[in-house]
């Protein structure tokens, strides 16, 4: 990473330079990880077009796909603790979606030969929704879907 | 520079489980501040989690993960005194590495 540019950036622009600079997409390049962060499939709102901005057909029910930890009624919007378990073999990843938010993807986990494709994390919900754990693996799409009551919405202000 | 993350890896079995949380404002750019002008969306969009220099877990998020992030997997090998390490990119360009040495 370029750390002359960096500082310079911070230093002379200050936050509105930054802010710009990061939305014009330049500093992408050399921060860019492993995947590059889909911006399509994180501002879809329908199952269809995420599938689509993911590259994915409609996806397959699967009973091999479990939450845990997961509330049914969760009093908080803004953190809502979210588990999912794939026993499909081969899983390559696992995404989080949220009917009811303003976009339905809310993270797409890819989970590498030798990591456990089950994990936790906490995400926001702005009301009551299903939420649908979707797991790609071998190439297919597999879904399942639970509800949660939200008692107390997380996005909003 | 951004807070760390707090990391604890543990050798569970066979495996090491790894849990993770980073200190994130997650704005999701929905919420408007008391001027009722919007506040624009800043939040974390790629982790990377890597083990001796191999990635065991990468992550791309949108703003819908809650306020300083709690994230938990597992993955298998590992041994005490190995450093897991997490990388954290938000849309800012903002980057964050931290370490932590399992037990």
């Amino acid at each position: 990473m370029n750390l002359q540019r960096r500082k310079a950036l911070r230093t002379g622009g200050g936050m509105t330079l930054l802010t710009l600079v990061a939305a014009a997409g330049w500093l992408r390049a050399e921060d860019a990880q492993a995947a590059e962060w889909n911006k399509a499939a994180f501002e879809t709102n329908s199952m269809d077009a995420t599938m689509k901005a993911l590259g994915g057909g409609t996806p397959a029910q699967s009973k091999d796909i479990a939450f845990f930890q997961t509330p049914d009624i969760a009093e908080n919007g803004a953190v809502v603790p979210i588990g999912i378990t794939s026993n499909i073999p081969k899983t390559e990843s696992i995404a989080i979606l949220v009917e009811k938010n303003p976009n339905m993807l809310a993270a797409v986990f890819d989970v590498p030969a030798g990591t456990d494709p089950s994990l936790s994390t906490r995400i926001k919900m702005g009301q009551s929704s299903n939420v649908y754990a979707l797991v790609k693996a071998d190439g297919k799409y597999f879904v399942a879907s639970k509800e949660i009551k939200v008692t107390l919405g997380g996005c909003g202000g | 520079m951004p807070d760390p993350s707090r990391i604890r890896a543990n050798v569970v079995g066979d495996s090491t489980e790894v849990k993770v949380l980073m200190n994130h404002e997650m704005e999701t750019g929905q919420r408007k501040d008391a001027q009722g002008k919007v506040i624009p969306a800043w939040f974390i969009q790629d982790v990377t989690a890597t083990w001796n220099g191999k990635t065991v877990l990468a992550a791309q998020w949108g703003p819908a993960v809650a306020k300083n992030p709690f994230l938990s997997f597992k993955f298998k090998g590992g041994a005490k005194g190995d450093k897991v390490v997490i990388t954290w990119v938000d849309n800012r360009g903002e980057k964050r590495t931290d370490e932590a040495t399992i037990a």
